[in-house]
């Protein structure tokens, strides 16, 4: 993996046009909203829930691109596209990556905040 | 309806994420718009029943009810069909853009939303929506309320329908002489008070005043909008206006100002209601043999000396509510047969 965990140029321009101040608090709504949306990927993957499965996998998409976290947009966006029943199949394996590279983004949001 | 002329406006922004929720918000609220957010289409929608806004931000993918049913239920909504919506996801696919714009929405971007781009877009929004407020206000003003609805809810088209309905003519005697013995500024005057005081009688019996010119107006009582007893209503209309034109006379007798009189003529029956002119320019009227019987009935009070002159088929309708005097077969010029003509005596209580 080459990219950065934030793409620099998406945060900066984000800080830009928001204020940082507010970017700050943005990241750490982003920081306690996260860790549900990955909870809600595994208990509706647990549930047979599709519906939940790609709103859930949209929105950390989303916010992921937002904060220019471009391998986790990318590895959630799989998860959107394919859903649930290729999820299933797959097991917890791609959720457990998508974990783990949250732990990165989320180290380097928490730097980039105190920053 | 607030001004949004000069860029203030205030926008629901509508997405279930928190983070989308909140940028979207600020990025609004640095373009001095106000904001007020919702979690789901469903709160959107009691909150857009409940407060006035310029503008929605309608995310697609959201729990309870998504965007798609929110653009379906304001299109079904005739207060809030004409709100703007801009479509803000990262839904993918052209399909999705596509379903939006088909639904209604006037804009589709995604996110993360590039926030020049989001001013340019909302400012066109708020912009077409004025101009469409002022269509409505001018409507509004230049057509009655009953042309403004059905405008409203069956949209323009040029082209009638038929409908049972009566038609009433109305003008003011000897007006020329007058207008001329006066300065013009006093003719309106004069003009404006007798108008007001004519829309007034009109719209309280269900009319709808469909044409004025110079001193003479038309009404339509039974359309667009139907109405079940539209023969006595016309009727009632009518005596109520020749009131008001006398308390209107002795008012400017008393202050040293010829006085006035009206003659009125009605007819009843069935006729072409709808929008006539070209798509550009028209006007709501009705046309057929009814409409030419009132209007000659109206001319025919001057030469029968009375005020409210009615054709057979309004005076069957009356039955005896109302005092009618027979005049007998009159023929009229574009009228094969003689037509049997009533007067109605206006000193007679309503």
């Amino acid at each position: 993996m080459t990219q950065p965990t934030i793409d620099s140029a998406t945060f900066d321009e984000l800080k830009e046009t928001a204020g940082a101040e507010f970017v700050n608090e943005l990241v750490d709504t982003f920081l306690a909203e996260a860790p549900l949306m990955l909870a809600d990927l595994r208990s509706a993957l647990a549930a047979g829930d599709a519906d939940r499965f790609r709103r859930a996998a949209h929105s950390l998409k989303s916010n992921s691109h937002t904060f220019g976290a471009l391998a986790l947009g990318a590895l959630a966006r799989e998860l959107e596209l394919t859903g649930l029943d290729h999820a299933l199949k797959a097991g917890t394996q791609r959720l457990d990556a998508l974990a783990l590279e949250y732990s990165r983004v989320a180290a380097a949001l928490t730097e980039l905040r105190h920053a | 309806m607030r001004d949004v002329r000069h860029g203030a406006a205030r926008l629901l922004v509508v997405d279930d994420n928190k983070v989308n929720r909140l940028l979207l918000a600020r990025n609004l609220e640095l373009q001095g718009h106000s904001v007020a957010l919702a979690e789901n289409g469903r709160v959107a929608l009691e909150m857009l029943r409940r407060e006035s806004f310029d503008l929605l931000l309608l995310d697609i993918e959201m729990p309870e009810m998504d965007g798609f049913q929110v653009l379906e239920q304001l299109a079904k909504d005739l207060h809030l069909r004409d709100l703007p919506v801009i479509v803000t996801s990262s839904l993918e696919g052209i399909d999705n853009v596509v379903r939006c714009i088909e639904l209604g929405a006037e804009d589709y971007l995604t996110k993360p939303v590039n926030p020049v781009l989001l001013k340019a877009r909302i400012g066109a929004s708020l912009e077409k929506k004025r101009l469409r407020d002022q269509q409505k206000e001018l409507v509004r003003r230049f057509a009655t309320p009953e042309v403004a609805q059905d405008l409203q809810e069956s949209g323009f088209a040029l082209g009638g329908k038929r409908v049972r309905a009566s038609v009433l003519f109305s003008d003011i005697r000897d007006f020329t002489p007058l207008a001329e013995s006066q300065p013009p500024e006093e003719t309106i005057d004069l003009l404006n008070t007798y108008y007001t005081l004519m829309f007034d009688a009109i719209s309280t019996h269900g009319g709808v005043v469909t044409h004025i010119a110079g001193d003479g107006l038309m009404a339509i009582f039974g359309a667009p909008l139907p109405l079940p007893d539209h023969c006595a209503s016309a009727v009632r209309a009518a005596l109520e206006m020749i009131e008001l034109v006398e308390m209107f006379s002795r008012e400017r007798a008393a202050a040293g100002k010829p006085q006035i009189r009206i003659g009125i003529g009605i007819a009843s029956g069935e006729m072409v209601a709808g929008y006539a002119g070209t798509n550009e320019r028209a006007t709501y009227t009705c046309i057929g043999d009814t409409v030419n019987l009132a209007a000659r009935l109206e001319a025919h009070t001057k030469v029968a000396r009375r005020a409210i002159l009615i054709d057979g088929t309004t005076r069957t309708a009356l039955g005896e509510r109302v005092m009618v005097e027979p005049l007998g077969p009159v023929p009229f010029k574009g009228k094969a047969a003689a037509v049997d003509v009533f007067a109605i005596d206006p000193s007679q209580k309503r």
